[in-house]
């Protein structure tokens, strides 16, 4: 039996893994760094220990300090979570020669599958199928070179030990080869400390499906359905979504049924997940399996209604699983939104800093509609720039797909944060996307839809109106309060005209406001619209109906304005009487002010290097910086030819967001 | 009769077309507004009454007597602000370029005049290219009896300057005499000595809008409290200021309902304050977190952001909020900051606005180019303006309270009526390095000693504790009970009432 797990982990996992720990009456160690300690699962757990400083090459991956918090602490299983030691063998087996429990598979399937070279050749073996490639370390950039011309372009280059997009680089001729060869294996080095790339068949049009698989140590294997997360940018799953729309039953059955095999091929017991590629022809193709819990897990548990942790847990224990194939049944479907601390407008760029703002929608477990919000933060919390920016995972479940769907943009409207940037317009977008509501997806759906990155044109409102309608009722509310101040001439007090016009940039919207009982009448255009609320000024969240169906919407005043967020678009709406809106039209448009002369860091982060020298001439495309946040290198390239006219920074430097690197003749 | 009413009409007419279609027009392709546009945004539908529209220049020299426009160049009246009473000149580009003749200056007057005898605020709508040359000393003693009424109105009445066109040479004086200046982006420009002059006496080439404009005045000499993009904004902005202010020093700010509550709990104050001493943080959030709706209006802030000042309103009555911020110069006090939030202080305490301080400040800035510029001095303004003044005042020390900048930031000593700490608060005579190091002077070089010496007096003064015993401070408060605390505090104060000796004025420190 377990009585005490230590969570080696931090974040939404750790937190995940102690309420399920705590449902099983197991008490719970939290290891945290010193920048960790006032996070939420340190909080939750029953005992926490600290590991060292913030960076987590000097905590969570140190094994000796977590080894000694289980001495300390007497726990006698370690839950590792996804990420950091989660699929490090040598720490799976100091915990084996402790006499503690791993909850996860063996040392052996770890080693055999966490090496991306070796487990190749092993599903190879066990009759899985697999990419075409190159299956052995490849020394250099000239031998990569080589070996790409064999497989033929386009080549994926990857860091043997990688995951997670880092250490991945994909090359369409000889010259991109060279330089992804090389960024792979630095990026390889920093992250993981293993330096060996290999190469494949970069596969076009793909979709990225993955078998859930449970095994325990008397030999069982099932395998709990597929996972859809096709839905990414550069190789980082943004959605995922249980079932696929995408596979039939003979597929998801050979799938399934070669995941097992190859499962099996290794004794593999815990959780573990087979992850494949499938093309258009539902030709699928072994990528690599994860012997770990994946991030995106909740969506099989809400199809199955199991949970994974307490499988992995009964498992580690010696357990034999009590369901079998045939009791494994899909239920609807769940959906997953993976929520970024990063500016969707800014290249997603990571925003770290204080949430002085975060109220997640509420939780919701009804029989046909089900919201999970998995999370680490809270109100108060700091997104560290040492750990990955992932501020929650938002998940849902309905009867169907499109249930599911729309449960999930109303969460998304519900999610209110402040103080950092976060991709939740860009997720609300992703929702109300017609192919993506269709299911036409592929892995390249994100650089296809939005190839110039994602700009706030790209969010579109399906109905105006309603936001127009909204702004209009916040004015009307926010002038009748202004009319009952204090101290106005008897008889010659304010009266709130019904008239207004609605200014969003060019576009002026006549609209008219009354109040009939406890609702407001709005009028915009030829639409009548009745809104029904309790919303009040102090309220951020306007909650109501517009006649008749639910809309949520975030509310701020920004200076003479009136911001309204929703389903992924931001308006900031002036709103003033018909006359007023008349010289509005006089004011002078002015131009935002020029930085196409100046290099400006893009985000929080380290200057790594300056690649030219002031006076130097540059051609478009040349790297000027590379900057390093959230352990990504990211480079900074000239825009058109230039010559370097000033260089007002340093390697070695701290970069603000905005900072000016270099300036421009 | 009906001789009389059509002359009456064409009057109207001709007055309201200022300067004519063509400059009305020219105003307009600048995105300036005509002076009675402004007035019209300005106040609430249909409550402006203009007085003095027939009033004329008298000069007959340079060839002006035929030039005669009824109004002369300035629009002049009352109206309301939110059915509150307010009173209004306008100056009009398009008539003589706005100048100031002596007739324009006495229809000021009289609305000022009017203004102080009835307790109503005044707010100038400035847009004038200076004195009519061609009046010569009837301008200037124009200009001097504006000047007169502004003093007297000063601390009497709320005065307010919107400078929307150019303010230039001694017309700037009777802005700078009013409580608010605040100025459009790009098309306002206030100096004493224009560009022009500037060149042939100190060879200086420097723009109207480098040498005097918006971003000038609110990022450099901390002259305008306030930019905003256009007119239109402006005037949006304007009626939004005034809501807060009283209308006289004889009244009570305005109060209006708001559906915040004041028990609103903030849990996450309560990690506000980072562990790292050294370590800054925005106490901009706990202003927002306090104030009702998060409805914080800024003052200057883009000039000394080491303080933060601004008007917010607590269980919807106004409150002053001065405040440190460890953000910028970790807060500390400086000859800037100083004068920003002394004169701050000094209007709450005229119009009878509690005044609410939030502490986190580390000494006053050293070094020679403070002394030099006079610290001594400017630093006692913040602290005369606090200790003179009478109005409620609540402080709360969230971190750092050290040396004479604790004294100086609403302190007990200064008549402070409710004083609360944070349990993360720091009250001493400097921080633990600097005092330690003068303690122990013998020690310095012994890193070891030093940094046990240092841990010491960390232990002993890096808590309120030492100045919650001497009763310096009334109670630690959780941070995330601030606003309630605050709130109950306020109340309590309602009644307040205390007076300083008889005097014909105090002699600050100028």
């Amino acid at each position: 039996m377990i009585k005490k797990i230590l969570i080696a982990n931090r974040g939404e996992i750790a937190c995940r893994v102690i309420k399920t720990a705590q449902k099983m009456g197991i008490m719970t160690v939290a290891v945290y760094s010193e920048a960790d300690n006032l996070a939420l699962h340190v909080a939750m757990a029953d005992e926490a220990v600290c590991i060292g400083p913030a960076p987590s090459a000097e905590s969570y991956l140190v094994q000796k300090n977590i080894l000694q918090a289980i001495r300390d602490t007497k726990a006698d299983a370690v839950h590792p979570g996804y990420g950091f030691l989660s699929e490090n063998a040598s720490f799976a087996r100091a915990l084996a020669r402790e006499k503690i429990a791993f909850i996860g598979p063996k040392p052996r399937a770890i080693t055999a599958m966490g090496d991306k070279i070796e487990s190749k050749k092993l599903a190879k073996k066990a009759g899985v199928s697999t990419v075409p490639g190159y299956p052995d370390a490849i020394k250099n950039a000239k031998e990569a070179v080589k070996i790409a011309k064999k497989i033929g372009y386009p080549v994926m280059l990857k860091a043997s030990a990688g995951g997670g997009g880092k250490g991945m680089r994909v090359a369409y001729n000889d010259a991109e080869c060279l330089d992804g060869f090389v960024r792979a294996t630095n990026e390889a080095k920093s992250s993981f400390g293993d330096d060996r790339v290999f190469a494949e068949k970069f596969i076009e049009e793909p979709r990225h499906i993955e078998i859930q698989v449970l095994g325990d140590a008397h030999g069982n294997v099932i395998y709990l359905g597929e996972r859809e997360c096709s839905i990414q940018r550069r190789h980082q799953k943004v959605i995922e979504e249980a079932p696929s729309a995408f596979l039939d039953e003979d597929t998801r059955q050979a799938m399934g049924e070669q995941a097992v095999k190859l499962a099996k091929a290794v004794k593999y017991q815990s959780a573990g997940t087979v992850e494949f590629i499938v093309d258009k022809n539902r030709n699928f193709f072994f990528l690599e399996m994860n012997t770990r819990l994946q991030v995106e897990h909740p969506v099989t548990e809400l199809i199955t209604g199991l949970d994974l942790v307490e499988q992995m847990i009964n498992v580690a224990a010696g357990k034999k699983l009590t369901i079998k194939q045939a009791d494994v049944k899909l239920n609807g479907w769940a959906m997953e939104c993976r929520v970024y601390a990063e500016d969707p407008f800014r290249n997603f760029l990571p925003s770290i800093g204080r949430l002085s703002r975060y109220q997640a929608p509420s939780a919701v477990s009804d029989p046909d509609c089900i919201v999970r919000v998995d999370t680490g933060v809270y109100e108060g919390g700091e997104i560290s720039m040492y750990y990955d920016p992932m501020i929650a995972k938002l998940v849902t479940w309905g009867p169907d797909r499109n249930a599911a769907i729309a449960s999930m943009r109303e969460a998304l409207d519900a999610y209110y944060i402040r103080g950092v940037s976060h991709n939740i317009p860009f997720l609300a977008a992703l929702m109300a996307h017609q192919r993506f509501i269709d299911g036409n997806i592929t892995t390249n759906f994100i650089a296809e839809e939005y190839p110039d990155g994602f700009n706030p044109a790209d969010a579109v409102h399906d109905d105006p109106n309603l936001v127009i309608a909204v702004g209009a009722v916040m004015h009307y509310s926010f002038q009748r309060r202004a009319a009952m101040i204090s101290g106005q001439l008897a008889g010659h007090g304010r009266q709130v005209a019904t008239d207004w016009v609605v200014v969003d940039g060019d576009d002026h919207h006549p609209v008219s406001v009354t109040m009939v009982d406890d609702d407001y009448t709005v009028t915009v255009g030829d639409t009548d619209m009745v809104v029904h609320t309790d919303w009040n000024m102090a309220n951020p969240l306007f909650v109501g109906q517009i006649n008749g169906a639910d809309v949520c919407m975030q509310v701020s005043r920004v200076n003479v304005t009136y911001r309204i967020v929703h389903s992924g678009v931001q308006a900031d709406l002036l709103v003033v009487s018909p006359n007023v809106a008349h010289l509005n039209r006089l004011m002078p448009h002015k131009a935002p002010p020029d930085t196409s002369k100046l290099l400006l860091s893009p985000m929080p982060g380290l200057l790594v290097s300056v690649s030219v020298s002031e006076g130097q001439e540059v051609k478009a495309g040349e790297e000027l910086a590379v900057i390093e946040a959230m352990k990504m290198e990211n480079v900074m390239r000239a825009e058109k030819d230039c010559v370097i006219s000033d260089i007002g920074a340093e390697p070695g430097d701290s970069l603000a967001v905005d900072q000016v690197i270099m300036t421009f003749e | 009769m009906h001789d009389i009413i059509r002359q009456l009409e064409e009057k109207r007419e001709q007055a309201r077309l200022g300067g004519g279609q063509r400059r009305i027009d020219t105003q307009h392709s600048k995105g300036k507004l005509t002076a009675r546009e402004r007035i019209q945004m300005l106040f609430d539908p249909d409550s402006f009454e203009e007085w003095d529209m027939f009033v004329e220049q008298n000069c007959t020299d340079f060839g002006m007597a035929d030039q005669v426009i009824p109004g002369d160049g300035v629009v002049t009246g009352f109206g309301t602000i939110n059915g509150r009473l307010i009173f209004v000149f306008s100056q009009d580009f398009t008539v003589f370029g706005g100048s100031l003749s002596a007739s324009h200056a006495k229809k000021i007057c009289k609305i000022m005049d009017q203004a102080i005898k009835v307790g109503a605020p005044v707010i100038g709508l400035n847009d004038s290219g200076g004195a009519r040359i061609q009046e010569g000393v009837d301008s200037l003693a124009g200009y001097a009896e504006v000047f007169q009424r502004n003093a007297m109105a000063s601390g009497a009445i709320p005065q307010i300057s919107m400078i929307m066109g150019p303010c230039a040479g001694g017309a700037v004086y009777s802005p700078a005499l009013t409580d608010f200046i605040f100025m459009v982006e790009d098309t306002s420009y206030m100096f004493v000595t224009g560009p022009d002059v500037v060149k042939t006496v100190t060879h200086e080439e420097v723009t109207a809008e480098d040498l005097g404009g918006a971003t000038t005045h609110t990022t450099k000499s901390g002259v305008a409290d306030k930019a905003f993009p256009n007119d239109v904004e402006a005037l949006m902005y304007l009626r939004r200021f005034v809501d807060f202010l009283p209308s006289s020093a004889k009244e009570n700010p305005p109060v209006r309902p708001t559906p915040d509550v004041a028990n609103r709990v903030e849990m996450s104050l309560d990690t506000l304050v980072p562990d790292n001493p050294n370590k800054p943080y925005d106490m901009m959030e706990l202003i927002l977190k306090m104030v009702d709706e998060e409805d914080f209006f800024e003052l200057q802030p883009n000039y000394a952001g080491n303080i933060i000042i601004g008007f917010g309103r607590m269980e919807g009555s106004t409150v002053g909020i001065v405040a440190n911020q460890p953000m910028v110069l970790a807060g500390c006090l400086d000859i800037n900051s100083s004068i920003k939030a002394a004169r701050f202080v000094r209007f709450c305490d005229c119009f009878n606005i509690p005044v609410v301080t939030f502490v986190d400040v580390p000494g006053f800035m050293p070094g020679t180019s403070q002394e030099y510029g006079g610290i001594i001095k400017h630093g006692a303004k913040l602290l005369y303006a606090y200790a003179e003044a009478t109005v409620p005042k609540v402080t709360v020390i969230t971190r750092k309270a050290y040396g004479g900048a604790y004294d100086v930031m609403s302190s007990k000593h200064l008549r402070g009526d409710v004083n609360f700490a944070w349990p993360t608060a720091e009250i001493a005579v400097m921080g633990p390095k600097g005092a330690v190091e003068i303690i122990f002077r013998g020690d310095i070089g012994d890193e070891k000693k030093i940094e046990a010496r240092t841990e010491e007096y960390r232990q002993r003064f890096a808590n309120p504790f030492v100045a919650g015993k001497r009763g310096f401070i009334d109670d630690v408060i959780m941070p995330h009970n601030t606003r309630k605390r605050i709130c109950r505090s306020l109340r309590m104060l309602a009644n307040k009432e205390i007076e300083n000796p008889w005097k014909k004025h105090g002699n600050m420190p100028l």
